[in-house]
Order: structure tokens, then sequence, then C-alpha cells
């Protein structure tokens, strides 16, 4: 079993799933008030009291009030912001590799040495996608 | 179960069992209830007092006079305060529109996917001292301390309030939507890389992610004082993962009409917008829990239920005022400005706290 460092970590082990019932409790209480104030804005009170006034114009989709330009917003969009996604998958699975070692961390020369090198590699992407204008934006 | 047995009547029962008891509960179930509702409502109704400080506080700040005319029963205007009682009645009431060319279903799901994030993601920060009554420890976080989760759960819930905006704006189909709700997933995205590094110096000097563990050791001193740049790293991406104002992306005004809300009206438009406000209140709550000692109170050892409570919602409050604050003073930058700031300035900068926090604890011996 891994030394955990910290002694209250330890309860969590015995049952898995009994902890994290006041979560469920609270996601279905969420889910429920989430859902009843949409059903009723949207489903119920159209029925009793909302007005209902569906007009060509309203119909389409905002264009700051000039004729619509085009229907389908759906088109192929910067692929800059598929890059930033890709790198954030990068960088933020190192940023989750360097958590276990963060909680662990004994100050002896090895436990720093082995953390220097994970970010020297980490860097060193770092390094290239910098280099590289990855990280660019047009103006 | 413990409260069948008989008590002393020199014992006084805890007023908590009397009520557990009159409900035919048992006291923890019972507390779990009122913890349940406590995380649910507390921040929702944090968040619609914050619309109002808002709009008061925009016009104090601008030298404007605010919302003033609702009032209740035509004659009590409370400083505007039934504005956010007013405004919640309009939202219902208003016409409910799914604009044809939208996707309907993700159109319906899009308010309900923004609000579930919002409301847990409260579920494990401390708001108050633990107490003991009779027999029993009360914890004032949803969940136990040691329940392995830690601080990495208000972290993974508040990354996924970027479905909520992506499918608003992919549901929209309109082109001032999905610009917001790329934007939106980009800048979240992007300022979440410098937070984690920010946030796992704190689980460094702590040895823990435990939030009763990080509160519990900045006793003496709050972690602001020596992580003074991680700090600032930190509540700088709390405005990005927020979208506030000096990085309001998602929906800035007077590029791309509302963003990614550009298509919602009524209830829908209303939960979306309550959604974001309770993220800045659990963004204050996590600055003051990771930096500003939680429900510490400066020079109190141990400041019991109730003054660490206040202490705590007096933190939550501030910080809430400062997002509130910052939006009306500083403009909003570029797009471009947003993306160096954060990947080339803010990730460095919370590497390097990370790196110089091990030092200090490794030279520290």
């Amino acid at each position: 079993m891994i030394q955990t460092g910290t002694a209250s970590l330890e309860p969590a082990m015995s049952n898995p799933v009994a902890p994290f019932l006041p979560v469920l409790i609270l996601l279905l209480a969420a889910l429920a008030m989430g859902g009843f104030i949409v059903w009723a804005s949207g489903w119920l009170l159209p029925r009793l009291l909302k007005p209902r006034n569906p007009q060509a114009h309203k119909l389409t989709p905002y264009e700051c009030g000039v004729p619509l330009f085009q229907q389908d917003a759906r088109r192929r969009y910067n692929i800059q912001f598929y890059l930033v996604a890709v790198l954030f998958i990068l960088f933020d699975v190192e940023a989750a590799f360097l958590l276990p070692w963060a909680v662990q961390f004994k100050s002896n020369l090895a436990s720093f040495g082995v953390m220097l090198a994970f970010v020297a590699t980490l860097l060193v992407g770092y390094v290239y996608v910098w280099g590289k204008g990855a990280l660019e934006w047009e103006r | 179960m413990p409260t069948q047995r008989p008590r002393p009547w020199s014992r006084p029962i805890p007023p908590a069992t009397v009520i557990a008891r009159a409900l035919h509960l048992a006291p923890e179930t019972f507390w779990m209830v009122v913890k349940v509702l406590i995380v649910l409502l507390g921040p929702l109704s944090l968040a619609a007092l914050l619309t109002w400080v808002e709009r008061r506080g925009s016009a104090m700040l601008q030298d404007r006079i605010g919302p003033n005319r609702a009032a209740i029963l035509g004659r009590w205007r409370l400083l505007g305060f039934p504005q956010i009682v007013a405004d919640g009645l309009k939202a219902f009431l208003k016409e409910d529109l799914v604009p044809p060319h939208a996707n309907r279903v993700l159109f319906w799901l899009a308010p309900i996917l923004a609000f579930l994030p919002a409301a847990l993601g409260f579920a494990v920060i401390p708001f108050g001292q633990s107490f003991q009554s009779g027999d029993r420890t009360y914890h004032m976080s949803l969940l136990d301390p040691g329940n392995g989760m830690g601080m990495l759960y208000p972290m993974a819930i508040g990354a996924l309030a970027v479905y909520g905006v992506l499918a608003a704006a992919w549901g929209s189909n309109n082109k001032w939507s999905i610009l917001g709700g790329m934007r939106a997933s980009a800048q979240m995205v992007s300022y979440e890389l410098a937070m984690s590094l920010a946030v796992l110096a704190v689980f460094l000097t702590t040895g823990g992610y435990d939030p009763h563990e990080i509160i519990e050791s900045q006793r003496g001193l709050w972690n602001v004082v020596p992580q003074v740049v991680g700090f600032l790293v930190f509540f700088t991406c709390m405005f990005a993962e927020t979208g506030r104002l000096p990085f309001d992306f998602a929906e800035g005004e007077s590029e791309i009409v509302a963003g990614y809300l550009t298509e919602f009206g009524s209830m829908k438009f209303a939960l979306m917008y309550l959604s974001e406000y309770i993220h800045i209140v659990t963004a204050s709550a996590l600055v003051a829990t990771l930096y500003f000692g939680g429900w510490r109170v400066p020079f109190v050892a141990d400041p019991g239920p109730i003054l660490s409570v206040l202490a705590f919602l007096a933190k939550v409050v501030f910080f809430a005022w400062v997002f509130v604050w910052v939006r009306w003073t500083l403009p909003r930058f570029r797009y471009d400005q947003l993306m160096r700031l954060g990947w080339k300035v803010l990730l460095p900068l919370s590497l390097g706290n990370f790196l110089l926090q091990a030092f200090l604890i490794y030279r520290r011996g």
C-alpha cells in the first residue's frame, strides 16, 4: 500500500462508495431543480400564461438587425482552437502526473531530482511548442 | 443506534439531535440533509445577491443610481433589493422561444448542463470549523475530510462547466454563439493549466489535497504570504475560468452580441446567467480556502462553528466583490492578449512558483 503521508485519507479505503453518497444526493437535487426550472419555463408556463407570438423575423438567427446572411452557422472555424485543445491535453496530463508527486514529496535529493527531470521533459515540449509558433494568435 | 440509548438528564441534548429525533432521522442523516440544502441553496442565494451587488456596485463605481424602481407593494424600495425578485419573475414570464434553426435537444439541455457543475462545485469546500456536539463530530462540508477527492473535486467539476457553454453554443446554431462557445472553451482550457499548477504548489506545501488539511496547515500563516505568486496566478485564472470581465470573450457584448447566450431567453437564459454567478461564488470560496485560510480568523486559534462560518462568508463575499470591482474597473483585453497571457506568462509563472516551493521544502530538509 502506498504511504499517503496523510492519515486522514485512510477511511475512504474501507468503503469506496459510501463517502460519496451526499454528492449523489446533491446531484439528484440539482438535476431536479434545474430540470424543473427549464420544464416549467419551457413547457408548463407557456401553456398557462406566457405569451406566444412567433414571427418570421423572430425565428431567424440573430444577426444584429441586418438581413440574414447565412442560415447555418456551423462552418469551419479557426484551427487554432483545435491546437489549443491538443496542447491542453498534453500539458494537463503532465500536471496530473505531478499531483501524486507533490503530495508524496519527501525532501531528499532523489525525490527532488526526479521531479526536476520530469519538469525538464515538460519544458522541452513547451519550448518546442513556443518556438513552432503554436501559441501565437493572429490579431 | 446510539439514539436509542437513554441519556442521563445531566447531559444536555444538542439541538440538532432534538430536531433529528423529531423528524425520526438519525443525526448523521439529518446533518447530511441540512448540508445538502446549505451546499445547494447557499451558493444559489449568494449568486442571486451577487446579481444585485453587481448592478448596484457598478452603479456606485460609475456614479449612477442603478436599479431603484422595483419596490415591495410599490412602497419599499430597499436600495433596489427587490430587483432580484422582479428579474426572476420577469424571466419566468417571458416568451420561451426555441429557434427553429437550433438543435432542440442541446438547446433544452444546455441550461441544465450549465447549472449542474455550478450547483455541485461546492461539495467539498469546508464552510466552517468542524464542531463537537454530544458525542459526535459534525463537519461543515458536505463530504467528510479524508474522502479521497479533496480539492481535485471542485477543479474537476469546474472543468465540466465548459460542456454547458459548448452545448449552448453549438445548439444555438448562431454565429455569435459558436464564436463565443469556441472562445470560451479555448480560454477555460488554457487557463486550467496555470490554475492546476498553482494549486499543485499548495498541495505540495500542505502535503495533501484535502481542503480540511489545507486549512489546518494555514493555522499560523495563510498560504497567500509564502505563495503570493501562486495566489495571483490562481486568482487571474479564476477570472478566465468564470469568464469575468477582463476575460469575458465568451460573451463580449461589443464583439459578439452576447456570445453563447445570444439565442437564449426567459428562464433558460436566467439559469445560465445564474450559473455564472454561482461559479463566481465557488471561485471566491476556492480562493479563500486555498490561500486565505478558509474559515480561519486571524489571531483566533479555534473560532468555533458560528464565528468560523461568518469568517468564511465574509471572505467569500469580499472576493465576490473583487470580481465585481475588477469587472467595472478594467477594460476587456483582446483575445490574442488573453492567450498570450495564459500560455506565455501565467503558465511559466505558476510552474516557477511550483519549482520554488519544491526547492524551499527541499532546502528546509
